[in-house]
């Protein structure tokens, strides 16, 4: 009785001060992102790039959420869907679970889930073919490359890492098939994303062993590889976000997986009233994968190279080149 | 045959890079230890140190300013240990959790209140870190058969804390083995009324083991954000004091041993980034998952196998009070 009470106060409390906070608009987006926080310059930071660009568009606040650990992510989804969210954006293929046991209890929340899919009537589920975008920067890598010898780092061990792998294999081999390729993990735990000592010590460990061009798709601990490759004066590719300018020159280039378009439409269609359940796939087509190029690596990019690159992309989007995919990597295709 | 040599040097260089932190981290959870205090707040001081360090270098520019400011910060966090655990006889595992439960919390709030990049410090380049240092002739002898390779890859690049270090420890066993100061801060590990007994103070020596062992803490800190990494990321001790303190026990509380304990720990790690997505011979291309659990499962066969008796000093953990 007592708790139930206090809940009640408690709730009535939080109606007072969103009561307050929603002055401003009706529409209540929440982005939760995951771990690694919205500032790791890679996945989370495209994820707030994108909210962010819907507030300066709309003037509409989100409210966000970095959890500190995996427990987190199911607490986290079901305070915001308790205190009536109308949009749950959760990036993250961590956030599967949580998502698929709070959007069944809360079925009038909309969630859109982002790297998982989740089946249910209030769940929209945006996946990337992460491979495509892979292809290409394996293919700068493999014409970049003097010691033929290129590496890939992940972060945590997952299917969705392999199919980044995947990707940057083949378009390497495309382009040439007698590199040696090294490839290392930095964990199988979620802990494996914030350990950039790890990261930097496989990455030297590799550039010993003659690689000079390493991908990594590991979240904040890539930016130990970017670290180890500017001290060992070799190239890093950068992922999700464009980390060209993190270090210039160093950074060959970046599979860019464009987490912010998918927050910033999710948003924009929610608010707009077309927002659909189901499962959208971004791919080289839609621009929701690519690399980068900007002033911070136009000089590593030759012309030629670009062309190549050019035909490349031209010949997946018409389907006539197929990248594989990893089995049980949510690419829904 | 040349490969072989190759690759294992380069398993040794990077055994020492990894076992770096881990040595000085052991070293401090060994001077508390003898001297009859539970450290078991090595972590939260370590990555206190690592984020005083990379804050310090941030703004300063400087690594040797950053290197100040996380000595100072383990210090002071090890002296309020001293003090809940000597001065208040409070319970030493919970004063510990504490430091490290703050810690965790109060490095990234206080970095994403000064530098706003959500908890982490900017990257550090150039003089604001301890970068990896050449040795001379280091390019010149390389070419030179078995010894060349040797010296260029294993002894010399690294960075100044790593040849600090391998000068740390035999000064931290002298210090224990052959100087009265050592003998007097095993003894109050041991039998701290005997101590009293002789005219000397508990609390003092307490107080003065805890200050080494603070200062030994926060270089490993420092080394982690300053030297090894470039920055402060938050949690970026991941579970190396909790490392050291099991490779401190391993050791039995003795430096060298300790030493040889950290250095397996780390060249069980660097083998299992190397043994990733090799294929055997007979055995194939062993799982990643089973190569990452690698380290555990050897740091539980050696300590159920090999090590023998764990005993630990006797006073370690219990305050010491005077009877009335």
């Amino acid at each position: 009785m007592k708790k139930t009470f206090g809940r009640a106060v408690l709730s009535l409390a939080a109606s007072i001060v969103m009561s307050v906070t929603a002055m401003a608009a009706d529409f209540k987006p929440v982005v939760l992102y995951d771990i690694g926080g919205k500032f790791d310059k890679s996945f989370n930071e495209a994820a707030r790039v994108g909210a962010d660009a819907f507030k300066a568009e709309t003037g509409i606040a989100y409210r966000e959420f970095e959890p500190r650990s995996e427990t987190q992510y199911e607490q986290a989804l079901k305070r915001f869907a308790r205190r009536h969210a109308d949009l749950i954006v959760a990036v993250g293929v961590g956030y599967a679970v949580a998502v698929r046991n709070v959007a069944k209890e809360f079925p009038n929340v909309k969630f859109t889930v982002v790297d998982a899919i989740v089946d249910l009537p209030n769940v929209q589920s945006i996946t990337f073919k992460e491979n495509e975008g892979s292809f290409l920067v394996g293919m700068i890598a493999a014409m970049k490359t003097k010691t033929n010898s290129i590496g890939f780092i992940g972060g945590m061990d997952i299917p969705l890492i392999r199919r980044f792998e995947r990707g940057y294999k083949q378009g390497a081999d495309y382009v040439r098939k007698d590199l040696t390729f090294t490839e290392n993990y930095v964990g199988t735990t979620p802990s494996a994303w914030n350990d950039p000592i790890k990261a930097a010590e496989l990455a030297k460990s590799q550039y010993a062993r003659g690689v000079d061009i390493i991908f990594s798709a590991a979240g904040p601990s890539g930016l130990g590889v970017i670290q180890a490759a500017k001290d060992a004066g070799k190239f890093a590719i950068g992922v999700d976000s464009n980390q060209n300018y993190v270090a210039p020159g160093t950074v060959l280039t970046s599979m860019m997986k464009r987490v912010d378009l998918a927050v910033h439409r999710a948003l924009a269609q929610a608010k707009d009233g077309t927002w659909k359940p189901g499962h959208t796939v971004m791919d080289l087509k839609d621009g929701g994968v690519d690399y980068a190029l900007d002033k911070y690596n136009a000089s590593l990019i030759t012309p030629e190279m670009k062309a190549k690159l050019d035909e490349a992309r031209a010949k997946i989007i018409s389907g006539e080149l197929v990248v594989g995919d990893v089995a049980g990597s949510n690419t829904g295709r | 045959m040349i490969d072989l040599y190759a690759d294992t040097l380069l398993l040794v260089a990077s055994t020492i890079r990894t076992a770096t932190p881990l040595v000085l981290a052991g070293l401090a959870g060994l001077c508390a230890e003898r001297a009859g205090v539970v450290d078991i707040g090595l972590e939260g001081k370590m990555l206190g140190a690592a984020f005083a360090a990379a804050t310090a270098a941030a703004v300063t520019g400087s690594a040797w300013v950053g290197l100040g400011a996380g000595l100072a910060t383990s210090l002071v966090l090890a002296l309020l240990h001293a003090y809940v655990s000597i001065t208040q006889r409070g319970n030493q595992i919970v004063s510990g959790m504490a430091i490290n439960i703050v810690i965790a919390g109060l490095a990234p709030t206080l970095a994403g209140a000064w530098f706003h990049q959500g908890g982490q410090t900017p990257l550090l380049s150039g003089g604001a870190r301890f970068t990896e240092i050449n040795l001379p002739f280091a390019e010149s002898l390389a070419s030179v058969p078995v010894i060349g390779p040797l010296y260029s890859e294993v002894i010399s690049g690294h960075n100044i804390i790593t040849y600090m270090t391998v000068a740390i420890v035999p000064l931290v066993a002298w210090m224990l083995y052959r100087t009265r100061f050592g003998l007097r801060l095993r003894a109050v590990g041991e039998n701290p009324e005997a101590v009293d007994t002789a005219g000397i103070s508990v609390a003092k020596l307490r107080y003065q083991a805890m200050a080494i062992a603070g200062l030994l803490c926060g270089l490993s800190g420092v080394v982690l954000s300053t030297g090894l990494g470039a920055g402060f990321i938050r949690d970026m001790s991941a579970g190396k004091g909790y490392l050291a303190l099991a490779a401190m026990i391993f050791g039995r509380w003795k430096p060298v041993p300790t030493l040889l304990a950290c250095l397996l720990f780390g060249f069980v790690d660097a083998l299992q980034g190397r043994l990733q997505g090799v294929a055997l011979p007979l055995i194939g291309e062993i799982p990643v998952q089973f190569t990452i659990m690698l380290p555990y499962v050897l740091t539980v066969l050696i300590l159920a196998g090999f090590a023998g008796r764990m005993v630990a000093p006797k006073a370690s953990g219990i305050p010491y009070e005077k009877d009335h």
